[in-house]
């Protein structure tokens, strides 16, 4: 409709049949960081962790006063200042994987399906930034899509009384239209008057938290009897059926999770529109002028996004929390952007980051409460991550995997000359 | 030359090394601890039991509950040999796996902070009859048998000093604002709002309050608990419609407000603060020179006596109310603004004070947790 004036450009589409080649010169200064940012090789991902875990280590060690007492007689018995290190770690793997103290097995596994049941709005966060990473859209806006999401489903789940099954349903898909809805502004005003997502995305969150607080407020969202800013529960046919029982936390959403990942994979890779999303992630002009319908494809690439994010709400409201309150989002949202650059903005590699970011959360807990180490620790790992995630060049050069080395070995003399 | 005195600092640096390390060889040379022994427990009645507790996501260094509520479990330590585990929540949905992570741990006794940990509490503590818990600030009829609620009617306290701000005020405006309007914030400007309209009523005065309708429940708030600059700014904006005295009920936004005052007081403006849930004196000393009372909870005294009992075996669920009459909220002395308070004023506080204790003067609010919910 408004793409009309542009009908002389698009009038002889070669629809391309390869992938779409970049033009060098029509790239826009941003895409170049964000696409090798998006794009590192899983061992910089590797690595990173790595890395950030070692350092996570040396801080744990030089900031808990047991490993100062133990370093007091590390020559007499150095075994404890080895114990005091590697014991937050040591709990961190029995909070996330497996308990080896568990009395049986339900309990041994608890820490599994606790991770899971974490990841589940993570993977579904970080995967709504993932394809709009991939449609070269840096989606800041999965806190504010999520809230959408987390408003509508509860909305329907604890207002609308339905039968078991048509209930979860139409949770799910107001969920979906909520954060779709919220997503979807974003790009109708980037295709429409070229604001930046960026700034609107960061904007939205705003409006959004914002609103839900004031909803919680109102009698149509606040819990009767109570004064406080929080809702009143979900019907019990609105929340996901838990998979292992009521003593685990594990809930559907985990099996809609993976279906979901197979989905975003699917139209990335084999549908139309998700070749479009590529094309224009790799070169929008140049897709512009193969055929594609950029602004279209913009506001469903970001609707698509919110859904993502809006599912992640749903996530939170009927499958752990239950009921509506002010910090329902957490900074799921946020660790979103994290999530889905770790995994490299492919579909499966988000899912797995958002399993590492699972379990980090879930052992971050019983490091705090087994070792008592500060839960601040927990995300100055996660931070490390990120940081050395964007910079990939500094994660080869510490770890001497620098392909330009040959280059240096090929000119030894220049250096010969200055040792003394 | 320039390569002697590179050596020599070189020299020198490895000199400095040496030193260090033998130091940190020497640091390493004490004696280890008798191995397989317990971590110095002294009394051996309660070294066994084990206290615990959760924050909410404002965390141990909140300068309010959460760290009063600290307190308390850390004088427990001291006082009662106890062991103590604590953790941070850093946001809504860490409440539940925190909470059952503590479980876990073999907390005998959990103590957890806030209206927003209340239904995990209740969820948790159904889920483990053998277990025993505390919240601060909320209660919930349908607790179960195992969940102790310590409430506050701050409103009390809070009635004596919109009292004695009313009294002290030169230019007939004092002012409140709240970090979020939420119950355990907005009892304090209840009672507050009372007390000036109590004041106006008794002396035939038309003292004026800023940034709070007791009927509407409607006033002016910060929108969160840490944002200290918005603070100074709501601060600024009720110095220059005339307030001279200014109650901030948002924690330790408190510090902004603080800080707009102290700059008025550079600039020739007098006015005064009254600090919220700890005497101010003592825990903002930066504005003592400003710092008229404070209105206080008492929580760290509620929370060590709750686990007292407990290791003595007296647990019981019946809500502990902190009220003027059992000290659990009070007005903190006046301190270096003493000489401000007219002596007057000082016995018709303490009056008041035996007022609302006996029951002559009634204090009400929406969010008090003996008339309310």
């Amino acid at each position: 409709m408004a793409e009309a004036p542009q009908a002389p450009e698009t009038a002889q589409p070669p629809l391309p049949t390869g992938p779409a080649v970049p033009a060098p010169g029509l790239v826009d200064e941003r895409e170049p960081v964000l696409r090798r940012i998006a794009t590192g090789t899983p061992m910089v991902s590797l690595l990173s962790v790595v890395l950030a875990i070692v350092i996570g280590g040396i801080l744990m060690a030089v900031t808990n006063p047991r490993v100062a007492t133990s370093a007091g007689y590390f020559f007499a018995r150095p075994s404890d200042t080895i114990t005091e290190i590697f014991r937050p770690y040591a709990a961190l793997v029995q909070g996330s994987i497996f308990n080896w103290q568990g009395a049986d097995v339900a309990a041994q596994l608890y820490p599994l399906a606790e991770t899971l049941t974490v990841s589940t709005p993570l993977i579904f966060a970080g995967l709504g930034v993932a394809l709009a990473f991939r449609a070269g859209l840096f989606n800041i806006g999965a806190q504010g899509q999520l809230i959408f999401g987390a408003l509508f489903g509860a909305y329907v789940g604890f207002s609308w009384h339905l039968p078991f099954g048509l209930h979860l349903l139409v949770v799910v898909l107001a969920g979906i239209l909520g954060g779709a809805l919220w997503g979807g502004i974003v790009g109708l005003l980037k295709a429409r008057t070229g604001a930046h997502e960026v700034i609107v995305t960061i904007m939205f969150n705003y409006v959004a938290s914002f609103l839900l607080l004031f909803l919680l407020t109102t009698p149509a969202f606040q819990r009767k009897g109570s004064t406080n800013p929080i809702s009143p529960f979900l019907d019990q046919t609105a929340l996901f059926p838990e998979l292992l029982g009521p003593q685990f936390r594990l809930h559907a959403g985990f099996i809609l999770a993976i279906l979901v990942t197979w989905g975003v994979w699917w139209i990335l890779s084999r549908s139309t529109v998700g070749f479009e999303f590529r094309a224009i992630g790799a070169n929008p002009n140049a897709a512009r002028t193969a055929g594609v319908n950029v602004g279209r494809a913009t506001v469903v690439v970001m609707a698509l996004a919110g859904a993502l994010a809006g599912l992640s709400g749903i996530a939170q409201v009927s499958g752990t929390e239950k009921y509506l309150s002010a910090g329902v989002a957490a900074s799921i949202g946020f660790d979103a952007i994290t999530v889905a650059l770790l995994g490299r903005s492919t579909p499966w590699g988000t899912f797995f980051a958002g399993l590492l970011f699972g379990a980090f959360r879930a052992g971050g807990v019983s490091m705090q409460a087994v070792t008592q180490t500060p839960i601040d620790i927990v995300l100055v790992i996660q931070s490390l991550i990120v940081l050395f995630i964007a910079a990939p060049p500094l994660v080869r050069a510490m770890f001497g995997l620098n392909p330009r080395r040959p280059k240096r070995k090929a000119t030894p003399a220049a250096t010969s000359g200055a040792a003394s | 030359m320039s390569s002697l005195r590179h050596r020599l600092a070189r020299k020198s640096l490895l000199g400095v090394a040496a030193v260090g390390a033998s130091a940190l060889v020497l640091a390493g040379c004490g004696a280890p601890p008798p191995s397989g022994g317990s971590s110095g427990g002294t009394s051996a009645a309660n070294s066994s039991y084990l206290g615990c507790m959760v924050s909410d996501s404002g965390g141990f260094d909140d300068k309010s509950f959460n760290q009063s509520g600290y307190e308390g479990l850390q004088q427990a330590v001291k006082d009662l040999g106890i062991q103590e585990k604590h953790v941070q929540s850093k946001a809504d949905t860490d409440y539940d796996p925190n909470l059952r992570s503590m479980v876990q741990a073999g907390c005998k006794l959990t103590v957890t902070v806030g209206f927003l940990l209340g239904d995990a509490t209740k969820n948790i503590a159904t889920a483990n009859p053998n277990s025993h818990f505390a919240i601060i600030d909320y209660s919930d009829p349908s607790f179960p048998k195992n969940v102790k609620p310590i409430v506050y009617d701050t409103a009390q306290a809070a009635f004596l000093a919109g009292y004695l701000a009313a009294g002290v005020s030169k230019s007939g405006k004092v002012a409140t604002f709240g970090g979020l309007n939420i119950p355990t914030v907005t009892i304090f400007m209840d009672g507050f709002a009372d007390g000036v309209k109590y004041y106006n009523q008794k002396k035939g005065k038309s003292v004026q309050l800023l940034g709070w309708d007791k009927d509407k429940q409607d006033g002016v708030f910060v929108g969160d608990f840490k944002s200290i600059d918005k603070g100074k700014v709501l601060t600024q904006g009720f110095l220059q419609q005339g307030a001279d005295i200014v109650l901030p009920v948002a924690g330790p936004v408190g510090a902004g407000a603080g800080s707009a005052i102290l700059e008025a007081k550079a600039a020739g403006t007098n006015a005064k603060l009254i600090w919220v849930d700890s005497d101010g004196y003592l825990t903002a000393p930066d504005y003592k020179s400003i710092l008229l009372t404070s209105v206080q909870k008492t929580m760290a005294t509620a929370v060590e006596s709750v686990i007292k009992d407990d290791t003595q075996g007296k647990f019981d669920a019946k809500p502990y109310v902190g009220t003027l009459a059992n000290g659990g909220v009070a007005l903190a002395p006046y301190h270096d603004l003493d000489s401000s308070v007219p002596s007057d004023l000082k016995s018709e506080i303490d009056q008041l004070k035996k007022d609302i204790t006996s029951g002559t003067v009634k204090v009400s609010s929406k969010s008090s947790p003996v008339s309310g919910s």
